[in-house]
């Protein structure tokens, strides 16, 4: 299974989606470098809307998360409630 | 393979031996010496002598390295398109034969570069 | 029974679909093959335009929005930046070249990207990807332009900052990423998306702007890190449109599969080669490093595209053949291209010099098989010479690549003791090449290639001085003419870094800051 990331700047508007990233993806390392935080998955990540919700209080938009996006890898899949990166093999 | 295009896709080179004025393209490259990053490009009249060449050119170029002053060019072997080759040092770059962007590379058995370590 | 109070608006899928599709039409007074005649000539065939998704489902209302939200986080950092003197917060001055290599070697680029994806929506005649390349379009522009703004901050204070446009079209070394993208955009759209939406976005920028814009950060440049991630974050789309496209082209027909690998296997080498540059500044010039390239390689290149390999495996794919090439070159690039750039740094906009003894002590333990025994003995010799008075600047032209221009300093697979020679023959005409992989791309359109605008000719053939010059008067000196043409300050834009005005004007202006005198 070829692993999937996704990497964020390190700041306030980050620090509650990389604890709900890494609550709902068990399998999920974070790996830390000057200014931002690498998130790697083997096979697949899911990053859910309800879970930020819920740590930040208030409604999210998943496309919010583009703001302090660096990169990512992997097919990735987006509707209002998911945020999905996947490799298929 | 040809090139998919819209149109007619046909353009002179770029660096054709006419746009020189007068002179050739010739590349030499010193080998196991990569203190010179890469073989060297020089612009040359075909009636440059080839010791001309290795006296005075290649001289200039390559001086600077500890052991150009121990190259003997009775012993330097030649390659021409990494092919062996044997020079007159009394002939011309056209008398030789050396064509317009022709690449040649010099081996000085026994010398290593700084350290041997081909630099 | 519907307990969600809120009035919800359309869904992200609706929406996409509504506001990507139908917004086209077919022409009447004039056929649909003369208004899109680049949609067919370069042989992919597309059946479905619909069928094209954006997996972001990014409308252009919500594009504006967070687009404009970004901005203004990024120009609250750059006036910030320039308010409390940012600049003397970098590591050490010698950390400003790299930044000078981004803004005339890169900088420039992000605008033909911004032209390239403009030209691409005009000529895809599906509405899903014109959108997108809209997108991109606009997103190049504005990397060009807040590069640009947050790089001027340096050029009131440091030198080799002052013409990068002017630059980008004469110098030896811009030539690199300058052919690069002009071979892109001279392309067909297809090849275009494949050279630039694929190779280079997916497979590539990620080692360009993630692990050196971390180290920027690393080395307290907040205006570069700042850019860098902004511009990272419509990369991270950008990416998903290459793949995208592929994945697209592939499922649209099997007669596309040699096409788009053919394109793969190109732009794969074409981009490999251009990121020796990214390599060096990583190794060398980064006095705080956050990673090897090496291990920048590792990360991004090797997992992360052969993850993606992997996964296309199932359309047909090959891993490129010349990647193989890569394991053993990611061990030598970096040291071998900034020996390029030292001997050559009499000719170049920025400053170079040798690793101290600590750095080489990090470059050894990041490349135990290489640093020692193939380079540690040459950068010592011309640091000592250097401390003798004898710095080596070489005074004879290079060699250069037909194809990547990169001067032939890349060693033959299995020995990295011996340069790397190949030949072509075209029409009576010899080419010469770096590697089997520019071998192969030359071999395979020279009639592209033997257009090359390649520096060192052209300075031979007397085209590289300023108007007016004449090359057979007495004490002509070319060297110093080249230079004048290309808008170098000679004496302070290039030469080792040791002696320079940066380091002086650095050093005086940190004192100023740091103490009362
Ligand atoms: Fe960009
Ligand atoms: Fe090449």
């Amino acid at each position: 299974m070829s692993k999937v990331f996704i990497a964020f700047q390190l700041n306030e508007d980050t620090r509650p989606i990389i604890e709900a990233v890494l609550a709902d993806n068990p399998h999920a390392v974070a790996n830390e470098s000057p200014a931002m935080v690498k998130i790697d998955a083997e096979g697949q990540l899911v990053i859910k809307r309800n879970s930020i919700e819920e740590l930040i209080g208030r409604d999210f938009d998943l496309q919010e998360l583009q703001i302090n996006l660096i990169t990512i890898s992997g097919h990735l899949d987006e509707d209002d409630d998911e945020f999905k990166l996947s490799w298929l093999n | 393979m040809a090139v998919q295009a819209l149109k007619d896709y046909k353009f002179s080179p770029a660096d054709a031996q006419e746009k020189f004025h007068g002179a050739q393209l010739l590349y030499v490259g010193w080998d196991e010496h990569l203190m010179f990053c890469a073989p060297f490009a020089y612009c040359l009249p075909p009636n440059t002598l080839f010791s001309d060449l290795c006296q005075k050119f290649m001289a200039h170029s390559f001086g600077y390295h500890p052991d150009w002053k121990s190259v003997d060019f009775s012993k330097v072997t030649w390659l021409k398109s990494g092919q062996p080759w044997q020079p007159d040092m009394s002939k011309t770059l056209a008398e030789l034969g050396l064509k317009h962007k022709d690449v040649l590379r010099f081996q000085t058995p026994g010398l290593k570069g700084i350290n041997g370590t081909c630099s | 029974m519907d307990m969600n109070v809120k009035k919800k608006k359309l869904g992200l899928k609706e929406k996409y679909a509504h506001m990507t599709r139908g917004l086209d039409w077919q022409t009447s007074y004039q056929p649909m093959e003369k208004v899109f005649p680049q949609a067919t000539f370069e042989g992919i065939k597309i059946h479905d335009w619909d069928k094209w998704e954006d997996p972001f489902r990014l409308t252009m209302d919500a594009y504006w929005k967070y687009q404009a939200e970004k901005e203004r986080k990024l120009y609250a950092v750059l006036d910030a930046f320039a308010q409390n003197n940012g600049h003397l917060g970098i590591t050490d001055a010698r950390y400003l070249n790299a930044v000078k290599l981004f803004l005339t070697g890169i900088s420039p680029l992000e605008y033909v990207a911004h032209r390239g994806f403009a030209a691409a929506g005009r000529n895809f005649p599906g509405v899903g990807p014109r959108v997108a390349c809209l997108m991109q379009s606009v997103d190049e522009i504005r990397h060009s332009q807040t590069q640009i703004h947050a790089i001027s901050n340096y050029n009131k204070h440091y030198d080799g900052f002052h013409d990068f446009k002017h630059m980008l079209e004469r110098v030896w070394y811009l030539s690199v990423p300058k052919s690069f993208f002009d071979d892109a955009f001279s392309a067909g759209p297809f090849e275009w998306m494949i050279a630039i939406g694929f190779s280079f976005e997916y497979v590539l920028t990620n080692l360009l702007f993630v692990p050196f814009m971390s180290g920027a950060a690393y080395n307290g440049d907040m205006a570069t890190v700042t850019f860098g991630f902004s511009a990272q974050s419509d990369e991270a789309r950008h990416m998903t449109l290459g793949l995208e496209c592929i994945k697209f082209m592939l499922e649209q027909d099997p007669d596309n599969l040699p096409i788009v690998q053919k394109w793969i296997d190109k732009w794969a080498w074409r981009g490999i080669r251009v990121l020796s540059l990214v390599g060096m500044m990583m190794d060398y010039m980064l006095p705080k490093r956050v990673m090897s390239w090496k291990e920048a390689w590792e990360i991004y290149f090797e997992q992360n595209g052969g993850a993606l390999f992997a996964d296309l495996a199932r359309y047909g794919i090959k891993v490129p053949e010349c990647l193989t090439q890569c394991t053993e070159d990611k061990e030598h690039i970096s040291h071998q291209a900034w020996a390029t750039f030292y001997q050559y740094g009499g000719a170049a906009a920025f400053h170079t010099w040798m690793p101290n003894d600590e750095e080489m002590d990090w470059l050894s333990a990041k490349y135990p098989n290489t640093f020692d025994k193939y380079y540690r003995a040459r950068f010592t010799y011309w640091r000592d010479e250097a401390e003798k008075g004898n710095r080596f600047y070489s005074n004879t032209l290079p060699m250069l690549c037909q194809v990547c221009q990169i001067p032939m300093l890349f060693t033959e697979p299995g020995d990295p003791t011996k340069i790397c020679y190949r030949e072509s023959e075209y029409e009576g005409e010899k080419y010469h090449t770096c590697s089997d992989g520019c071998k192969h791309i030359f071999d395979d359109e020279p009639e592209k290639y033997v257009q090359s605008w390649l520096p060192v000719h052209q300075i031979y053939q007397g085209n590289c001085f300023p108007d007016g010059t004449d090359p057979t008067a007495e004490g002509f000196d070319p060297l110093a003419a080249v230079l004048d043409w290309y808008h170098f300050n000679n004496g302070h834009d290039n030469l080792d870094f040791e002696g320079s005005r940066d380091q002086a004007n650095f050093a005086a202006w940190r004192g100023m800051a740091t103490k009362n005198t």
